[in-house]
């Protein structure tokens, strides 16, 4: 069969190519229906990855972010047409400590890899996770980015200790939003507490027991534990922060992406004694964990529909730009892309 | 299978597989069994209508004599599939579609609500797009043609000698397939047409048009090639090759 896959081949510029797959396979084919961009995306999309890594990785199908149909799967376990999310980390080695999504032998899709802007994605089963035939489409899309807060949770949970009054939240994106909703139904007895920047974003965290602005942070705040949702040269006075409000032997989980190395507060650090937890992707089991939260809190997907920004229908390159476009000027939330071409 | 027969309409496919090739200049066999990528071309058109569940069968017309030849090469490319029926194609295009029909009626059974997508087997760049678009387009309108604009002037010539007409470029669309038909309607107009009609008719949408039928119209797109030629089969193993995958 010959499967189209469309690939940023520079930025802003999308080609088809194609590619041969047998059905005589062990691979379960998924027809992808509904797509998120994540900022990793615009990153190649727009260039501003640096020259060498686009000339290293390029051409590549972009997003990583996705739900879909199966179409085809040659045991037969998955009835045709479940609805699936798509885990696109892709271990070719087992570690009894170090999982799939540290091991660097792992592939990671939109990384060096083609990622699901495809007509068909051919997948091996164990990079599936059905989800709920009734869950919400759009919000489902973006799985892969609530299992990133989920995945440093369960680090968090395994490695810092147990007090857990209350927990600071830096960032007011899309992970610092499902970070602060995580936290609130995972300890609904815990104090949450936001930090952020953009004052009319900071106002969509209505669950949250406090908020406050990065510049008028009150001098008697105190956190057990601190999330860094922030990214960037940003993360580096999102992590100062935590530390200077951080009770001693709390622990920092770090979630953000930053292009550049940013400078810590080691003195600080080591005189109390923090706790860094350094969390990247994630893997299967983080997907059904996520599928089993949706299921045991069907609120928090509520929740999660308030993040859903543009939805663009994509039926071929210019609308494919133009999803991307759109999302590069939209102020709030996931562009999701309902996958028709 | 999804569909049982009075819950939905019918959706069936049809790849069509009757032509001998003759312009492929002098190989051994018809066009769509020689290879792309070392698989016959018609296995890979035959793949994508697989990975679309809507359809609940997918009839091969293929000609009398290669329908063995076309068994065997399913077999040992996809495997046993229920959901694949081979039968006899007819003398021309038409002939090989009315074929399908019968075999339906014959066989299933023909409800007023049951279409047919009829696709060339040697158009294997067909999309999961296109092939939607034609489902949902046939089962609303009742018949469908697939095309793209006409990218180079149209020139019309009656005689072969000079230009009779050039007609405005804006209305000029290029054929491809899928074409897809509400099945009863297809048959009545067929059979209501004269042998000399019938003669001149090679393609089923324009049996439609003439019937004052409306045809819609669903986008193709360039690289739904037609590989007719050793130039065409050529481009086709040129772009599937070109891939090139950072590991």
């Amino acid at each position: 069969m010959i499967n189209q896959v469309y690939r940023l081949v520079s930025p802003r510029q999308f080609e088809v190519t194609y590619q041969d797959f047998s059905l005589q396979t062990d691979m379960v084919v998924v027809r992808p229906t509904h797509l998120s961009i994540c900022n990793a995306d615009q990153r190649y999309y727009t260039g501003t990855r640096g020259k060498e890594v686009l000339a290293k990785k390029l051409p590549m199908a972009l997003i990583h972010e996705g739900i879909g149909k199966v179409v085809y799967d040659p045991k037969g376990e998955f009835p045709s047409g479940a609805k699936v999310v798509m885990v696109p980390n892709i271990p070719t080695e087992e570690d009894e400590f170090i999982a799939e999504n540290y091991l660097r032998t792992s592939k990671f899709r939109s990384s060096g890899y083609d990622g699901f802007m495809q007509d068909y994605v051919f997948l091996n089963r164990d990079r599936l996770v059905e989800i709920p035939d009734e869950m919400n489409p759009h919000v489902a899309a973006f799985t892969e980015l609530i299992t990133i807060a989920m995945h440093s949770l369960t680090r968090f949970e395994s490695r810092s200790h147990k007090r857990r009054n209350t927990f600071g939240v830096w960032g007011d994106g899309n992970l610092g939003f499902i970070m602060c909703l995580l936290l609130k139904k995972k300890y609904p007895d815990s104090k949450v507490i936001s930090f952020g920047k953009t004052k009319y974003k900071m106002d969509r965290f209505s669950f949250v027991d406090e908020s406050y602005q990065i510049d008028a942070i009150p001098e008697d705040i105190a956190i057990d534990h601190a999330f860094e949702c922030v990214g960037g040269l940003g993360s580096q006075y999102a992590i100062d922060q935590s530390i200077d409000i951080i009770v001693p032997e709390g622990s920092i989980s770090i979630l953000g992406v930053s292009e550049y190395p940013v400078e810590v507060n080691t003195r600080m650090l080591l005189e109390k004694g923090i706790t860094m937890i350094g969390s990247s992707r994630s893997g299967r089991a983080d997907f059904e964990n996520t599928v089993s939260f949706y299921k045991e809190y069907p609120d928090v997907v509520d929740y999660f529909t308030t993040l859903i920004g543009e939805v663009q229908t994509v039926t071929s390159i210019q609308t494919i730009i133009e999803a991307f476009e759109k999302d590069l000027t939209s102020s709030w939330g996931k562009t999701i892309m309902e996958w028709k071409i | 299978m999804n569909a049982q027969k009075g819950e939905f309409n019918m959706i069936y496919a049809q790849i069509l597989a009757g032509g001998k090739g003759t312009r492929m200049g002098n190989v051994s066999m018809p066009k769509q069994f020689l290879s792309l990528n070392d698989k016959p071309i018609i296995i890979h058109t035959i793949e994508k209508f697989l990975l679309n569940e809507r359809f609940v069968k997918i009839i091969i017309a293929s000609p009398k004599e290669w329908i063995n030849y076309t068994n065997d090469i399913i077999h040992k490319f996809i495997g046993a599939n229920e959901r694949l029926v081979v039968i006899e194609g007819g003398e021309d295009r038409n002939g090989s579609i009315m074929n399908g029909v019968t075999y339906i009626e014959d066989t299933y059974g023909l409800d007023d609500e049951d279409i047919i997508v009829t696709h060339d087997s040697v158009r294997p760049f067909i999309t999961h797009r296109i092939i939607e678009e034609n489902i949902d387009f046939g089962l609303k309108y009742g018949a469908v043609d697939t095309v793209i604009s006409a990218i180079d002037t149209i020139v019309e010539s009656e005689d072969g000698e000079s230009i009779s007409h050039i007609p405005v470029r804006d209305f000029m669309y290029q054929g491809q397939t899928p074409q897809t038909f509400n099945i009863k309607m297809l048959k009545d107009h067929f059979y209501s047409l004269s042998d000399e009609q019938k003669a001149v008719l090679s393609d089923a949408c324009k049996i439609c048009v003439l019937k004052g039928e409306k045809v819609k119209l669903v986008t193709g797109e360039v690289f739904n090639i037609k590989v007719t030629t050793p130039f065409d089969l050529k481009v086709a193993n040129a772009i599937i090759q070109e891939n090139i995958n950072h590991d």
